[in-house]
């Protein structure tokens, strides 16, 4: 299938990108990797009146500042797979860059293009989650602003972006001295889109654990993080997993039923607290 | 076999590389998408979104208003071009159909079936058209269960019900009187899930109709160019000599590239229509929807044995849904018919029934696709065969060497009554065990085990059909050729050129055909240039399915090469005035059998056959181009056999299945080409995989396709596939000089069957049993939940 | 648009919509039909072609994206030394049947074999592995791409 017809234009940098946003209204979509955008233009899912290439406008470092990790929304998954500064500070990235599609879609795909797509489905908008990360956004009309990634996705494909905005890139608390982080997921294949995923990170004896695959958003495992807090790996993953189905509520869909992906989620949930517990 | 390897002029059984591997990694492919013409345009069809549902108004306005529509085309446009096919053989007894017509007419059956066309200047232009085509739908319910479609109204009223075909075959001692006597009886439900072919290259047809000599040339990635010619001939009412039918490269066929497509036909009716070149080539969303499906099966099987664990009877039912028609010409009966012939054909079964029912549905039809039948048949009886086993305390492998036909026993016949020509059974489960070390795999399962994880180890025998004779198709009234024929020319500069009924989708049919002439006619592959998939340019044949290219077109071309090298003896022998018996052809020249001195090369040949024949001694006329053609007569199939291991490790808590190794023994008799066999027999592996764990077209009550594309069906990838290791019995059909028959269906046909039984081997401790393909985490814990 | 950009080495100009993607433009505007469409969605592989040095799904790229870059197709893989000894590998172990994965296949195996060392069986397949083949058993492909691999080590 061939996509519709659609108008184009390269944004020169982010306020260029902004700008144009701004002027053409609710038509007008960003492309970034296009990795997602171009296979629903493709089967005709979606029809922007005009899209707006932001491939050329940088946004696409990688840097350790003021203790945080600042990743541009350009960077690809590929850049972040291989960079020492990801693998060092936030490794739960690092594990996460390889299960993402294939490497042909990992070198064009981007951070900030996941994360604007919202797809529940996807690593990165859990990792953002699970590690307390802050999305910095911009537009013409307000400038820029910070959102907490606890307040960033909305619903299903829904974030608290308004449709001027842009994101100009992550930042990234840095691991702490002591700290653990992964990111797990049961896929039937390679690459394919999780039945659950798991982004979890241990500071201390206190869990972060943001699940992807089994809700419209990302999923905060609140229970199972309060149910597990202080205690020794065993009995913390014990009740984490007891705790789990006040946390998530699975939607039944034609390649999983709710309560087979909430016992998936659970074995999920126990083997990584068994992992970063020891 | 005809003679060990190492002499020179043996190249059938080497492993060579193809030529045709070497142009497609350089980017020399050329498929139909590849082809463009003059004045070409682009179609693209409108679809059923229903499963049923009653066409009502149709507005075309705005559409054909669109910048690049050439024409809306409506079904009824087509009517005084095109005539409607109806897919029954007078061989299946009762098998029936309803008329079907390039574009869907008053009700559509099926989500997907094609209703009308928009041609346009490029395939967006026409997609852009079809957005805009107003149809006023009446959905009707649909039936998607072949239960309830049996029990309900019938899709075509004239057919008075959905049964579309049923068979009962009932042979040996009485069935009743074996289940009463036996030791023990075991049962079991099974069922495999419909999926389809998802060959990579999309089906593409590209159709020119000219005016001006009123002939018609299609390029088609079709497995059957001569039937294909044929049915457009029939259907446009033309004379055959007006239709040429040319196969570029086919990107993978399995099967779904050899049927009559309503998409198909209306864009060659298309092309008629408007005088120009019309091309269509599906995309994959579309082929997830237009292309044949297959393998919706529920099969219900009992099993008796006595108390040594031989088999007394199996007895066999078979449900299967077909969708709304069954597809012409090879009509939609033949997959649950093999069912009905092979289920139980590797072992002794003294009492056998099985039964067959074939039910209409609103889901696609389906039809003939890789090793038709075979994969519900194997996982059958191998899944009984494990479970009788099991009851009389022995292990699975002794069980079949209890029950296996013995290798010296043929020929013989099926429990269904089909006729075997020879087999190796035993030989190949020995050999299987041997390259398995199974009972290493069987130590090493019960270490791990020991250590909490879950090993499975599962093996299948099977048979598999190849070079079928005119009894599969042509005895029921099809235009589908049994026979195949090949032509062989020498060159004058001592090429050889070879012309073949038989086609190329990649199977390496090119490739063998050179090694065959080549070791006939003593020169280099290098210098045979094959010839394939064109109606003008080839000799009449069936074309490459159901494994017969090797044995069927390569037997052909051994005895056309063989009546080329004794002419260019005997041509040799008046010149050299030597007795043509003791001269030879080795490395492209004439030489004395017994020295191996070269007497004359074939240039030189080559040159006083075709330019100097002034030179030539009185009377003789050289003949340095012969046609063979070849078809089985005395067996209705060359069945070949083998076995398959499987060894598995199950994730009990997550239900995931991981395949570890994968072990194939294949029988196909004489192997032309052992690069090609043994990647050809993976191939089939992973595509029975396939069947196994990932692939199931998934619908809805109403009928809705709800994964029709890539990311949602899953296929295997490479990530997930096992290494597999092949090796190989030959046991040649004596129907023919060469002795080949047939490995593309040995793969698919067992590895489900393995896979299964790998499974339930693993499953066995936790007490849990599923026998439901594809075997999903979902599926694999329900069933250990409901142990 | 107009639109500019190297393809196999070679400057070029094309007029293109938007709308269409890179594969598209490369089989339709420049007859450079090596580069086959499989599912337009992103997922089988088959169009996988070289941009810039490193391999992307065509039908994932528009052609206006492509705006300056540097595009390599199978066409102009088989004229660069560089991959001479995978594309052998790939004939000699019949890594290949039907032929339309394989412009695809070679562009995803190339970026692995530019990377360098020597990864086992399952590293080779978790690379290779958004790459779709119905003909082989995959095994072939992973032989061919491990034999370039360990003679390049």
């Amino acid at each position: 299938m061939k996509a519709a017809a659609f108008d184009y234009v390269r944004a020169t940098d982010a306020a260029h990108a902004q700008a144009l946003l701004a002027e053409h209204g609710a038509g007008a979509r960003l492309l970034a990797g296009g990795q997602s955008l171009l296979a629903t233009l493709n089967l005709r899912l979606s029809d922007p009146a005009i899209l707006i290439d932001i491939g050329r406008i940088g946004l696409n470092q990688i840097v350790l500042a003021n203790g945080v990790l600042r990743i541009g929304a350009l960077t690809t998954h590929a850049d972040i797979a291989r960079s020492p500064l990801v693998a060092t500070h936030a490794p739960m990235l690092a594990e996460a860059a390889p299960l993402i599609a294939h490497a042909a879609i990992r070198n064009r795909g981007t951070l900030g293009g996941s994360l604007a797509l919202a797809d529940p489905a996807a690593e990165w908008p859990a990792c953002v989650l699970a590690l307390g990360a802050t999305v910095l956004v911009s537009s013409t009309a307000r400038g820029a602003r910070r959102i907490a990634a606890e307040d960033f996705f909305q619903g299903l494909y829904q974030t608290a972006m308004a449709p001027d905005e842009m994101i100009l890139g992550v930042e990234f608390p840095r691991l702490e001295p002591g700290e653990a982080q992964a990111c797990m997921e049961l896929a039937r294949r390679h690459g394919d889109y999780a039945l659950v995923g798991l982004a979890i990170t241990r500071r201390g004896a206190g869990w972060r654990c943001a699940f992807f695959g089994v809700g419209p958003t990302p999923m905060l495992a609140r229970a199972a993080m309060a149910a597990a807090e202080g205690l020794p790996p065993r009995e913390a993953a014990a009740a984490a997993v007891a705790a789990l189905p006040q946390d998530l509520d699975p939607p039944d869909d034609p390649s999983m039923d709710a309560a087979t992906r909430l016992h998936l989620a659970q074995v999920l949930l126990r083997r990584a607290i068994e992992r970063l517990g020891a | 076999m005809l003679h060990a390897v190492d002499l020179p002029n043996a190249w059938i059984g080497r492993a060579r590389p193809r030529d045709a591997a070497a142009r497609q990694a350089a980017g020399g492919g050329r498929f139909v998408d590849d082809l463009r013409f003059a004045r070409m345009v682009h179609v693209a069809y409108l679809r059923s979104p229903h499963a049923h549902a009653r066409i009502g108004a149709i507005d075309i306005t705005a559409a054909a208003a669109m910048p690049g529509v050439v024409r809306v085309v409506r079904a009824e446009d087509l009517d005084p071009i095109m005539s409607p096919w109806t897919g029954v053989l007078a061989h299946f007894k009762g098998l029936k159909s309803a008329p079907q017509y390039p574009l869907g007419r008053g009700v559509a059956v099926f989500q997907g079936e094609p209703i009308l066309a928009v041609v346009a200047d490029s395939r967006a232009a026409a997609e852009d058209a079809l957005a805009l085509v107003q149809v006023e739908w009446d959905a009707l319910p649909a039936v998607t269960d072949p239960e309830a479609a049996l029990a309900g109204a019938p899709i075509h009223e004239a057919l008075g019900d959905n049964l579309a075909f049923t068979r009962t075959a009932e042979t040996g001692t009485d069935l009743a009187a074996a289940f009463a006597g036996a030791h023990k009886v075991v049962e079991s439900h099974f069922s495999t899930a419909r999926h389809t072919g998802v060959t990579l290259e999309p089906r593409g047809i590209l159709a020119d109709w000219n005016r001006a000599d009123q002939r018609l040339t299609v390029h088609h990635g079709t497995q059957a160019p001569h039937m294909m010619k044929e049915i457009f001939a029939r259907h446009l009412n033309l004379p055959e000599e007006a239709v040429r039918v040319i196969c570029p490269d086919v990107g993978g066929s399995f099967g779904i590239k050899v049927h009559v497509y309503p998409d198909d036909m209306a864009t060659v009716a298309i092309a008629v229509l408007l005088g120009r070149p019309v091309k269509f080539v599906a995309d994959r969303l579309e082929s997830f929807t237009a292309d044949i499906h297959a393998r919706e099966h529920r099969v219900h099987a009992r099993m008796a044995v006595d108390a040594e664990g031989k088999i007394l009877a199996l007895d066999v039912d078979d449900l299967t849904a077909i969708g709304p028609y069954s597809v012409y010409p090879r009509t939609s009966a033949v997959e649950g018919n093999q069912v009905v012939n092979i289920s139980g054909g590797w072992y002794r079964v003294p009492a056998y029934r099985a039964h067959l029912r074939v039910a209409f549905t609103n889901k696609p039809p389906t039809c003939q696709y890789r090793a038709v039948g075979h994969p519900v048949a194997v996982a059958v009886t191998e899944g009984m065969a494990d479970l009788a086993a099991e009851a009389v305390g022995l292990d699975p492998a002794e069980f079949r060497r209890r029950n296996l036909i013995a290798d010296d026993a043929y020929p013989t016949k099926a429990p269904s009554g089909i006729l075997f020509e020879g087999l190796s059974h035993h030989k190949a489960l020995a050999r299987l065990l041997e390259i398995m070390d199974y009972d290493a795999l069987r130590a090493q399962q019960a270490e791990a085990r020991a250590k909490g994880r879950h090993l499975g180890i599962g093996i299948a025998c099977f048979v598999e059909i190849a070079n079928p004779s005119a009894a599969f198709y042509g005895v029921g009234g099809a235009p589908i050729s049994a026979q195949d024929g090949c032509t062989v020319r020498l060159e004058p500069g001592g090429a050889v050129t070879v012309a073949s009924s038989i086609t190329e989708q990649g199977q390496g049919t090119e490739a063998i055909l050179q090694q065959i002439a080549a070791e006939a006619l003593g020169v280099d592959p290098a210098r045979v240039r094959v010839i394939t998939g064109d109606t003008e340019r080839t000799p009449y044949g069936g074309g490459t399915w159901a494994s017969r290219g090797a044995g069927i077109g390569g037997e052909a071309c051994l005895q056309a090469a063989r009546g080329l090298a004794a002419n260019i003896r005997d041509l040799a022998g008046a010149v050299l005035q030597a007795a043509p018996d003791t001269l030879a052809l080795r490395d492209g020249a004439v030489v004395d059998a017994a020295s191996g001195a070269v007497r004359m090369t074939l240039p030189e040949l080559g040159r006083l056959g075709y330019f100097r024949g002034d030179l030539l001694p009185p009377g003789v006329q050289p003949e340095l181009s012969v046609t063979r053609h070849f078809q089985t007569r005395k067996f209705p199939f060359a069945f070949t056999n083998g076995c398959q291991g499987s060894l598995i490790e199950l994730d009990p808590e997550t239900g995931f299945i991981t395949l570890l190794k994968h072990w194939v023994v294949e029988d196909c008799g004489t192997v032309i080409n052992p690069l090609l066999v043994d990647e050809q027999v993976r191939g089939g592996v992973v595509q029975g995989i396939g069947g196994a764990l990932y692939e199931e077209c998934l619908y809805d009550a109403d009928g809705n396709l709800l994964n029709g594309n890539m990311a949602d069906y899953l296929v295997p990838m490479a990530g997930e596939m096992p290494d597999i290791v092949v090796a190989h019995i030959a046991t040649p059909t004596a129907e023919s000089a060469l002795g080949a028959k047939g490995a593309g269906e040995a793969g698919t046909a067992g590895a489900p069957a393995a896979i299964m039984n790998a499974l339930n081997d693993a499953l066995r401790p936790l007490g849990a049993r599923l026998t439901d393909m594809p075997f999903t985490p979902k599926r694999v814990l329900d069933a250990i939940r409901r142990r | 648009m107009r639109l500019a950009l190297t393809v196999n080495g070679q400057a070029t100009s094309l007029d293109v919509e938007p709308r269409m993607h890179l594969i598209d433009a490369l089989r339709e505007k420049l007859d450079l039909t090596g580069s086959h469409v499989g599912c337009e969605h992103g997922v089988c592989g088959a169009c996988t072609i070289r941009l810039d040095g490193v391999a992307v799904r065509g039908c994932l790229v528009l052609a206006v994206q492509a705006e300056g870059c540097d595009v390599q197709t199978v066409e102009g893989m088989a004229e660069d030394a560089r991959f001479d000894a995978l594309r052998a590998a790939f004939v000699a172990h019949n890594a290949l049947q039907c032929g339309y994965c394989t412009p695809g296949m070679l562009a995803a195996a190339a970026e692995l074999v530019e990377a360098g060392g020597t990864p086992d069986r399952a590293a080779i397949r978790a690379h290779i592995s958004g790459n779709y083949c119905r003909c082989t058993g995959y095994q072939a492909v992973v032989d061919a791409i491990a034999d370039v691999m360990e003679g390049a080590a």
